[in-house]
């Protein structure tokens, strides 16, 4: 699928390979590389894979394999917490004794 | 064409530095390990005045103080008669950007735009880079924001996935990388290649603008209570929120209050390590940080860290992943507050030490943050589960970081646990030793020995007492 030209993208980086990281990284650290992702205006058309230049938010441009076409923001509240269902009344209960100290 | 190898960019850090800092700080140096750590701080930094001033530009500070009656009331029926501290807590939520980040914000973007720079960057996973973005539009500066987000699956912590969707929604660049301390490196080729200000936590200004926090809980409690308050909890990672508000609490004239430094206890997840990083359900205000900014603030990205904690600390205490989500909970419940739960690590051990205080005396939790996707406790804890974390109620003290969260199954097992200061110190000095510039004379010199001495707080006969059983 072609992604056109003036899209908002998201795009990746190999900052450093598994070979070039610092010295004082943990092992599983130095096993994988360094990677980066950033987001900006597609500067031409392009498919998924394809390397690419953007503009930044901020104006700056910069290139990378492209990896998304305006992807979503999937984080959210999760479920509620059995374990912690509980502890609004329990806390409750310790104030009302607490107040009538 | 610049070298932009890893090696060749970290051999220019100190130039990259001093352009992107725009203070000298060779200046403050006095040779071997010693610098001048006050002048630093006057000459860089601002007066508590000028401060005050630079934060009301941008809508920053006077945060409502709030007392939270039904919490105190639960803590004393914990206690023995006559125990059980009032609680009151300092809503930052209320900054512009929802964390108190905001007064360290503050100052830098001043600075930056009086220095004519054309933007800030800044290197933060935590509610700083929002910060920065936020003070950053009002004085229409530019922002890079540079995040450690994800692990090498592409999974990232929900807490920094929001704090990453907030500065977007600000407008900065986010740079989001893998984990390891070599964003470091990314962080130096931007400021090489654009010139912006580097808007540290650690410069005299970041820590310059917490001082306002301290000297506004002085005049709230004196305002309210016609005294100071005994004591002020603070959630202690890279050690700016601590030394800040401790210096605003000299500063105000609140010399006696005690300042008590509070971290999750992340002990045994490695902080560079791909696999400990979705473990953690804390991304800030842990010990990961606590601990060795603690004990050598000099590794910071600045030449010299103005966030010197052990200065200033009267007592460190340690609580639980599962305490702080807990007491979270109750913030909610008992007194209507939706905030953190980062941010109530300090909240955290105060309920517990409002309990050993004697019921007519004052504890200030100094932070709140605010709360969203991501950032919340159910978030956090489904993260926890879906990466292998057992969640369960029961005894915190079973707590084994990366592998359970435990939300005590009464809320009297909520107990701090004490780092010594002892400890601390001597592994400041152990640490000291180890950096201490080659080619250095064999015995200190008088500029060291009193540096060291202000450093971890000792008189000189008690620094002398602490190398001597270094020395062993």
């Amino acid at each position: 699928m072609r992604i056109a030209k003036g899209s908002w993208v998201q795009i990746e980086q190999v900052v450093l390979k598994p070979g070039e990281r610092a010295p004082h990284v943990p092992e599983d650290t130095k096993a994988v590389p360094l990677m980066l992702w950033v987001k900006g205006t597609l500067l031409q058309d392009a498919s998924i894979g394809d390397t690419v230049e953007i503009e930044t938010a901020i104006g700056r441009r910069m290139s990378g394999k492209l990896v998304a076409e305006n992807p979503p923001y999937t984080h959210g509240f999760g479920r509620p917490i059995p374990e912690l269902l509980t502890v609004g009344a329990e806390f409750r209960a310790l104030a009302e004794r607490g107040s009538r100290r | 064409m610049k070298d932009m190898s890893y090696a060749a960019v970290m051999g220019r850090r100190n130039e990259i530095m001093k352009q992107a800092l725009g203070i000298d700080y060779g200046d403050f140096e006095l040779g071997g390990l010693a610098f001048d750590y006050e002048r630093m701080m006057e000459k860089a930094g601002y007066t508590l005045e000028q401060v005050r001033e630079i934060q009301r530009e941008t809508n920053v500070g006077d945060t409502p103080l709030i007392e939270l009656k039904n919490l105190t009331a639960a803590a004393r029926a914990l206690s023995e008669p006559g125990k059980g501290a009032r609680i009151f807590i300092k809503d930052e939520a209320a900054n512009p950007s929802g964390s108190f980040k905001d007064r360290r914000a503050a100052v830098s973007c001043y600075f930056a735009q009086h220095h004519g720079y054309k933007g800030v960057i800044a290197a933060t996973s935590g509610n700083y880079g929002a910060a920065v973005v936020s003070q950053a539009n009002m004085r229409n500066l530019k922002t890079i924001v540079v995040q450690e987000l994800f692990d090498s699956r592409g999974v990232g912590q929900p807490e920094i996935l929001e704090k990453g969707r907030k500065c977007e929604a600000y407008g900065a660049e986010v740079l989001q990388l893998t984990v390891g301390p070599e964003l470091f490196y990314t962080f130096l080729r931007v400021l090489e290649e654009t010139g912006f200000f580097n808007a540290s936590l650690y410069t005299p200004f970041g820590i310059a603008g917490i001082e306002t926090l301290g000297a506004e809980i002085v005049a709230q409690v004196q305002a309210r209570e016609g005294r100071n308050p005994d004591a002020v909890v603070v959630t202690n990672a890279g050690g700016g929120n601590l030394t800040g508000t401790a210096r605003g609490l000299v500063k105000a004239g609140a010399a006696q209050t005690k300042v008590i430094g509070a971290s999750v206890d992340l002990s045994g997840l490695h902080m560079a390590s791909d696999r400990d990083f979705n473990r953690k359900s804390f991304t800030t205000g842990h010990t990961g940080f606590g601990v060795p900014f603690t004990t050598w603030p000099d590794r910071a990205d600045v030449p010299r860290n103005a966030a010197r904690p052990l200065r200033y600390m009267d007592r460190y205490v340690t609580i639980t992943q599962g305490e702080v989500f807990t007491i979270t909970e109750a913030l909610a419940v008992l007194e209507g507050l939706e905030r953190g739960p980062a941010g109530n690590t300090s909240l955290t051990a105060a309920f517990a030490i409002a309990r050993e205080m004697p019921e007519d005396q004052i504890v200030v939790v100094q932070e709140t943050e605010y709360t969203g996707a991501g950032k919340h406790v159910t978030a956090q804890l489904t993260f926890a589960r879906e990466n292998g974390i057992e969640v369960r109620r029961g005894d915190p003290a079973d707590q084994v970081p990366g592998k359970n969260i435990i939300i005590p199954s009464d809320p009297s097992m909520i107990r701090p646990k004490d780092i010594p200061l002892h400890d601390l110190k001597t592994s400041y000095l152990k640490n000291a030793m180890k950096n201490r510039p080659a080619g250095a004379p064999a015995a200190l010199t008088d500029a060291e020995t009193a540096f060291l001495a202000a450093e971890v707080r000792e008189t000189p006969e008690g620094l002398a007492a602490l190398l001597a059983q270094l020395r062993g």
